[in-house]
């Protein structure tokens, strides 16, 4: 009877010594995966999420706080590496990724006061004060940023208009069976 | 604008309907024989086992609330309760045929979401179910009584066999070869006793024996299934791999004991295995589509049919067989695939040595 | 010789019989030509003339810009009317960049300087005017043909494979040249080999083409160099991978190109368009294209302008009401167009006005796994298995099961019983995965943008602090002068 006690308490004391050493010898500090998502967002710091920057939105991804599908700069192909990284499946075929929107410049309503420039978190408007401004539009993600700024509405979104170069083929409907 | 359609903008003349006329036509001439040889009572079993399928199909569509003309007319759910009637015995009740054929369609193939999503065989699904619950029911075997032959029953009492039970036990053998031989097996007699009273090969090759409705004629199921493989409706893979595999290993245990076990020709004619090998084993939903695969799977079909033959429970053992095989068709499937173009057989890009092309200089 | 199988294959019926017996014939000049910028895989050609300019037949119309790309010239003399976006010859008919040409009638070619024997010319020379000439692989691919031999002088090299398969149903285009030109398809061929050092060449043609075989087989007599063979009439034996491995018994490796296993392939009417550009100067531009297909009333063989428009193809050929779908190239592989209001380009072998019997009837059903497509499939994927996974957008999945491989040549989709547009899921799914890693591109590029956005703002803050810094310091010297003093 003694001995069992005995044996058992020398026992669990032993193996809670080695957890809790475990536990100090390989702590980890912060979810390694918050850097790896953040290595894959646009690190544009857009806010199009909802979150002050990209580093909150990986945190809040890695967290389950917010849908693999947050950031529409990343479009498709950020919510598949996300996906991959996390170990989870999204069904992307719901996901709207037809029309990705460009800023555009209004020639006649421009007045070159440069403060889009300044915003623009890509650095994709060129221009100099008191000349018209011009987005890059390889640059542009969309974000939105410098419309807010603008003071004279002369930043708009528009839809990326599709080429012989970005069309794809849809994906084919079959007749409901 | 409409989306526009990709090619190719040409077709073959193969459709789904057709695919499944060609198998039932070939299955014609034995199916006509064996109604021949079993009379009436076969002849109502297979018209009520066909028209339970279809009306449970089409029940089965009306709640998923899918196109019920598409589908019951595509004939894959007659084609299933046709190969299940004639793994039945041909004198069984009518009620055999009704929950057979419900029981392949709803449970063998509608619950997994209808034509091409099933995973098992829907024939052998149900009659695996059948003899499983009915026992008695399932090896009460007919000999074979041709309309013409005295003492086979008229069209009034053939009624009675089929659905008030009112067998005319007479008439009703005890089992089949197979099963025969096993029961004698048990009680020490050999081969050479037990086959001697019932077992002649042109018999089994002709169709002249007992046994399950459309199995027996070994022949005539041979020639519908060469009309299948000349057509290209189904590959010689799982056949040749099934058939040979059965023959080879009776051959050997044959050569090892011939008094235990039996030779590879009653292997062959005996049974269900000529049906399973043409037209069960290569339904084309449960076996793989790759050569390879196919080789592999009618092997395995092969070596579990003569394995549950001679040293299982059960006399025969194709549906079983079978369907062990089409759960491993997926996994075949994912590792046997054909090699492609420019790689390897492991899937690495081809590389050839400078020799290798300086060679194809000359 | 011995020929190798390639696995898998179909045989369509041919249909080419609708135009295989009317020889090659010239196609009037229409009002206007619609002459598109890029006609060729690669970077678009810039144009390099002005509106109201006039030109001669053969005159440079647009530059070739980047290593990969061709010049376009004009198809013949008259005046440019615009240089605007029109309809490409293309399923989404979008709009390109395109020189409308207004012919003066005179159809006079520009002067180029000839050549006394071409075969006294160095070779980098053959690669060098077959660039200037703007020619693209034929067959459809419209791959610069300079950029191949270019590629070919420098890698080693045992066979010059001329294309003569021809395997796409309805089209007669190719047999019709080798049977009525063989001299100068030949004297292409001949000329492509003194381009590239080497001096094998073997000419395949499907063995349906008696006439065309006999002709080659005649004019190629006397070159111990070449080799007339006749391959089997199965589709597809025009890709490029498939007549490789028919001849040669090689495989592409997965992922390379031709060069790779020695072998150069060009098609038959690239040979002949090498002949036009070196033994006369003149550059691409007119083609052979087959008319046909059960809409169309006299089907034939057109030898036309590059820039004609579809319509007047058609209006020419006459044709009996509404086509049900037009088709550019072959229908295995061919392009539906939006209507008949776009331009003949460099690659278009045919035209194709379908009616309605002609087509594939029956909507899609469920697969039933039938492996029809499995056993016919040229590169020896399961299409099923790609088809599945195609559909619930694993695109992961699909590549695991090969889709890079997949050619679309529209095989399996011929054979399934289940009448399954598998090839368009695959167009599809590698639509989807260009899309996927152009975004892929492009987010880190902007990620790209937004570190060196971040490095100058913190230069731009280091160099204000040190300003400020100098500044103060300045002062508090300043004061401290002061002070002193």
């Amino acid at each position: 009877m003694l001995a069992a006690v005995l044996s058992l308490t020398v026992l669990g004391l032993a193996l809670g010594w080695l957890l809790g050493l475990a536990a100090r010898r390989f702590r980890v500090d912060v979810d390694p995966r918050v850097a790896q998502v953040e290595a894959l967002m646009p690190g544009s710091q857009c806010g199009q999420c909802g979150f002050p920057g990209c580093s909150p939105a990986a945190l809040a991804v890695v967290n389950g706080e917010a849908p693999l599908t947050l950031c529409p700069p990343g479009g498709k192909a950020l919510v598949e590496a996300l996906g991959n990284t996390l170990g989870i499946s999204v069904d992307t075929s719901a996901m709207n990724d037809g029309d990705p929107q460009l800023a555009r410049v209004d020639e006649t309503i421009c007045i070159g006061c440069i403060k889009c420039l300044r915003t623009c978190p890509t650095d994709a408007i060129v221009g100099a004060p008191k000349q018209i401004h011009v987005v890059m539009e390889r640059a542009c993600t969309g974000c939105g940023a410098c419309i807010e700024i603008c003071p004279t509405g002369a930043l708009a979104l528009m839809e990326e208009e599709p080429t012989l170069r970005t069309w794809r083929w849809a994906k084919p409907q079959l007749v409901a069976a | 604008m409409t989306t526009p359609i990709s090619g190719p903008h040409y077709h073959g003349q193969r459709s789904v309907r057709g695919i499944m006329a060609q198998v039932m036509l070939a299955l014609v001439p034995a199916t006509v024989f064996a109604l021949w040889q079993f009379g009436w009572p076969a002849l109502f079993l297979f018209l009520l086992t066909l028209l339970s399928a279809v009306v449970t199909e089409a029940l089965s569509l009306h709640l998923a609330g899918k196109a019920k003309c598409a589908f019951l007319l595509d004939g894959s759910g007659l084609l299933t309760a046709w190969l299940l009637a004639l793994s039945l015995p041909p004198w069984a009740p009518w009620w055999i045929g009704v929950v057979g054929g419900a029981f392949a369609i709803v449970l063998g193939k509608q619950v997994f979401g209808g034509i091409g999503q099933n995973l098992f065989n829907p024939a052998m699904l149900a009659r695996v179910a059948l003899l499983i619950s009915f026992p008695v029911e399932m090896t009460r075997w007919a000999a074979p009584q041709p309309f013409t032959a005295t003492g086979a029953p008229g069209f009034v009492d053939s009624l009675k066999i089929t659905f008030s039970g009112g067998t005319n036990l007479d008439s009703l053998t005890g089992a089949t070869v197979l099963g025969h031989s096993k029961t004698e097996l048990t009680r020490g007699i050999g081969l050479d006793v037990s086959l001697s009273d019932i077992y002649t090969p042109l018999d089994y090759l002709f169709g002249l024996s007992g046994g399950s409705f459309g199995e027996t004629s070994a022949l005539l199921l041979l020639l519908g299934g060469l009309y299948l493989l000349v057509r290209r409706i189904i590959t010689w893979q799982i056949p040749v791999a099934m058939l040979a595999t059965v023959a080879l290993l009776a051959g050997i245990m044959h050569l090892v004991d011939p008094l235990r076990y039996a030779d590879p020709l009653l292997h062959l004619l005996a049974g269900g295995l000529m049906l399973g090998a043409f037209f069960i084993a290569t339904d084309p939903v449960t076996s793989p589509s790759g050569g390879l695969g196919q080789l592999v799977f009618g092997m395995g079909c092969g070596v579990l049919v003569y394995v549950i033959r001679t040293w299982g429970g059960f006399p025969e053992g194709l549906a079983f067989a079978v369907l062990i095989m089409n759960a491993a068709t997926p996994l075949i499937d994912h590792y046997l695939r054909p090699r492609v173009y420019g790689r390897s057989r492991r899937g690495t890009p081809l590389t050839y040595t400078a020799e290798q092309l300086g060679r194809e200089k000359e | 010789m011995k020929l190798f199988r390639f696995r898998g294959g179909i045989h369509p019926p041919s249909r080419k019989e609708l135009s295989a017996g009317s020889a090659i014939e010239t196609m009037p000049l229409p009002e206007r030509l619609y002459i598109p910028m890029q006609q060729h895989i690669g970077t678009p050609a810039e144009p390099a003339v002005k509106i109201g300019q006039h030109v001669l037949k053969g005159q440079l119309l647009a530059r070739a810009s980047g290593a990969l790309s061709a010049p376009i010239h004009a198809p013949t003399s008259g005046w440019i009317r615009a240089v605007t976006d029109f309809t490409a010859p293309h399923p989404s008919g979008l709009p390109i960049l395109t020189v409308v040409l207004e012919p003066d009638g005179k159809d006079e070619w520009d002067e180029f300087p000839l050549p006394k024997d071409p075969f006294e010319m160095p070779p980098e020379l053959i690669a060098e005017r077959v660039a200037a000439a703007g020619i693209v692989g034929m067959g459809g691919a419209t791959f610069p043909t300079a950029v191949k031999l270019g590629g070919a002088t420098n890698k080693h090299i045992h066979t010059l494979l001329i294309n003569g398969g021809e395997c796409e149903p309805y089209l007669t285009c190719d047999d019709r040249l080798m049977r009525e030109r063989a001299f100068e398809v030949i004297d292409g061929v001949l000329l492509i080999l003194h381009g590239i050092r080497w001096g094998r060449a073997i000419i395949a043609i499907e063995d349906n083409k008696h006439e065309a075989l006999e002709a080659m087989r005649a004019t190629a007599k006397g070159y111990g160099q070449l080799e007339v063979v006749a391959v089997p009439t199965l589709y597809p034996m025009g890709s490029e991978k498939q007549l490789i491995k028919t001849v040669t018994g090689l495989e592409v490796p997965a992922g390379g190109l031709a060069a790779q296993v020695g072998v150069l392939v060009q098609n038959v009417a690239t040979a002949y368009a090498v002949h036009e550009a070196i033994r006369y100067g003149r550059p691409l531009v007119r083609r052979i294209v087959t008319v046909s297909g059960g809409a169309v009333r006299d089907r034939r063989n057109l030898e036309v302008p590059i820039g004609t428009l579809v319509d007047d193809l058609l209006r020419h050929c006459g044709h009996d009401g509404e086509p049900e779908r037009l088709l550019m190239g072959g229908p295995m592989m061919g392009t539906v167009l939006p209507h008949a209001m776009v331009p003949i380009v460099k690659g278009s072998n045919g035209v194709l006005a379908l009616s309605k019997p002609e087509l594939p009837e029956g909507s899609a059903s469920p697969c039933i796994r039938c492996g029809s497509c499995v056993r016919v499939c040229p590169v020896g994927l399961m299409p099923l298995e790609l088809m599945k996974r195609a559909q619930n957008n694993d695109l992961d999945g699909a590549q695991d099961y090969g889709l890079s491989d997949c050619l679309s040549c529209g095989t399996c989709a011929y054979v399934c019983p289940a009448h399954l547009p598998l090839t368009h899921y695959f167009n599809y799914a590698k639509g989807e995965l260009a899309a996927r890693a152009q975004q892929k591109r492009k987010n880190d590029y902007t990620r790209q943008l937004v570190q060196a956005r971040q490095a100058r703002l913190e230069r731009e803050a280091q160099a204000k602090a040190a300003a400020a810094a100098k500044r103060k310091a300045e002062r508090a010297a300043k004061k401290a002068q002061e002070a002193e003093a």
